[in-house]
């Protein structure tokens, strides 16, 4: 059985490492399970690290690489002694204190760790269209990652599924690259904000498919068109495009959670607003997993400070 | 970046492939790329522990792209296994350490 930790924090997005900075400054040694790499936003370092230029962080004037900023955050955790690890939670028992976290094998007899409070910062993962042509040519014309793909798009006409911030930064950030970028978006109005909207207009690149959705991915190696059909008319129409990017949202990653943790019908967990505080005493959320309304790397961040003050606060009333 | 990893370019690359006798992957990969950077550490950690059972390499694309269109890699991180020269696996995008060493064949 392993030594019961005042904490763990899972995630290591910016809410799950501002825990981590405070925590480990208030002399918690906190343990992160960072999670495991993957190309969908549910990993180390959460989704900024599959964006390119943040400009909306405060304190750096000039913007950051999401990236960058992501190791910045890690090494300032480091720096007080938060260790972090590469793992992924399989399974969290939640009915008796210390709370069970296990990693690898869920049905392992023995947690792999224990603790005495949990912070739960494991984020959203970016959804899919879930068309059957999507999973099968995922790396052959079908990307999550503008950052990391975009490259391979030089002089190609393509596409960008959806009408949010997300979205519209993809494709701006798209036409360094290629040729065209068609905006398919299933209404006729924007979601993404003011500023992003005014950029996609302005780009000569951007056009857009307005009440439109995408109902097939067509190809055998790669990408070669896609289906779309308008919502309104059901009119269907090819679209000749080599690559499809999608960012048309989030769910948050809560299913370790589900029968132990309270959530909303979204799946979103659900906090004792003002407070990180969940129904379960001593485990606390925040950043994306928690946040239907703001999602944004400072709201997520300035949540962690919040649970990593609530934790702090809940340790010493134990004591 | 760790001593048992081998950086390929387009000069060197035909080489390598072609006459290793154990597994060579290709880690295609460049600095722009978040999730490449967060399998780098588990590309070093694989080629340590397997050493004479694989051989990891890593190609720049942002240098060398005429090997990534060749392979058509239009995603990365995208890693290409290589057994006698031909390409047996494709693993497209980044993945935890057990779920790449099944992958690879490990």
């Amino acid at each position: 059985m392993s030594d019961v930790r005042d904490l763990v924090i899972l995630g290591s997005g910016p809410a799950g490492l501002t825990a981590a900075i405070y925590t480990a400054r208030a002399s918690l040694d906190p343990l992160v399970i960072e999670g495991e790499p993957s190309s969908t936003g549910d990993q180390p370092g959460g989704q900024l690290m599959l964006t390119t230029e943040v400009e909306n962080f405060p304190g750096f004037p000039h913007g950051i690489m999401g990236p960058e900023l992501m190791m910045n955050f890690r090494q300032q955790a480091e720096r007080f002694g938060a260790v972090l690890k590469t793992e992924k939670a399989s399974k969290v028992d939640l009915s008796q204190r210390p709370f069970g976290v296990w990693v690898g094998d869920p049905d392992a007899i023995e947690p792999t760790y224990l603790a005495k409070t949990l912070i739960v910062a494991t984020g959203a993962t970016s959804l899919m269209l879930d068309l059957p042509g999507e999973q099968r040519l995922l790396g052959h014309g079908v990307s999550t990652c503008a950052t990391c793909d975009g490259f391979f798009f030089r002089d190609h006409d393509i596409a960008v599924v959806g009408g949010g911030d997300s979205a519209l930064e993809e494709a701006t950030f798209l036409t360094r690259f290629a040729r065209s970028v068609t905006i398919i978006h299933r209404r006729d109005e924007l979601r993404g904000s003011r500023i992003m909207q005014d950029r996609a207009f302005a780009n000569p690149k951007i056009s857009f498919l307005w009440n439109s959705q995408v109902v097939d991915v067509i190809g055998d190696q790669a990408v070669q068109s896609i289906e779309v059909e308008n919502v309104q008319t059901k009119a269907r129409s090819t679209l000749a495009v080599t690559g499809l990017f999608v960012a048309i949202g989030h769910r948050p990653n809560t299913d370790l959670f589900v029968g132990q943790l309270d959530m909303k019908e979204n799946g979103y967990l659900v906090t004792e607003t003002p407070s990180t505080r969940t129904n379960v005493d001593g485990v606390f959320a925040c950043g994306d997993v928690q946040d239907d309304t703001y999602r944004q790397a400072i709201t997520a961040s300035g949540s962690g400070c919040a649970a990593a003050i609530d934790a702090e606060r809940w340790l010493e009333a134990q004591e | 970046m760790s001593e048992h990893i081998t950086n390929l370019t387009e000069a060197t690359f035909d080489e390598v492939v072609n006459s290793s006798t154990e597994t060579v992957v290709v880690d295609f990969w460049a600095e722009w790329c978040g999730p490449c950077k967060m399998i780098a550490p588990i590309l070093d950690e694989i080629a340590a522990e397997q050493v004479n059972v694989v051989k990891v390499t890593k190609l720049n694309v942002d240098e060398n792209p005429g090997i990534a269109q060749r392979f058509g890699v239009m995603s990365i991180p995208t890693l290409l296994v290589f057994k006698d020269g031909e390409v047996e696996r494709r693993i497209v995008g980044a993945k935890g350490k057990s779920q790449l060493m099944a992958e690879i064949g490990l």
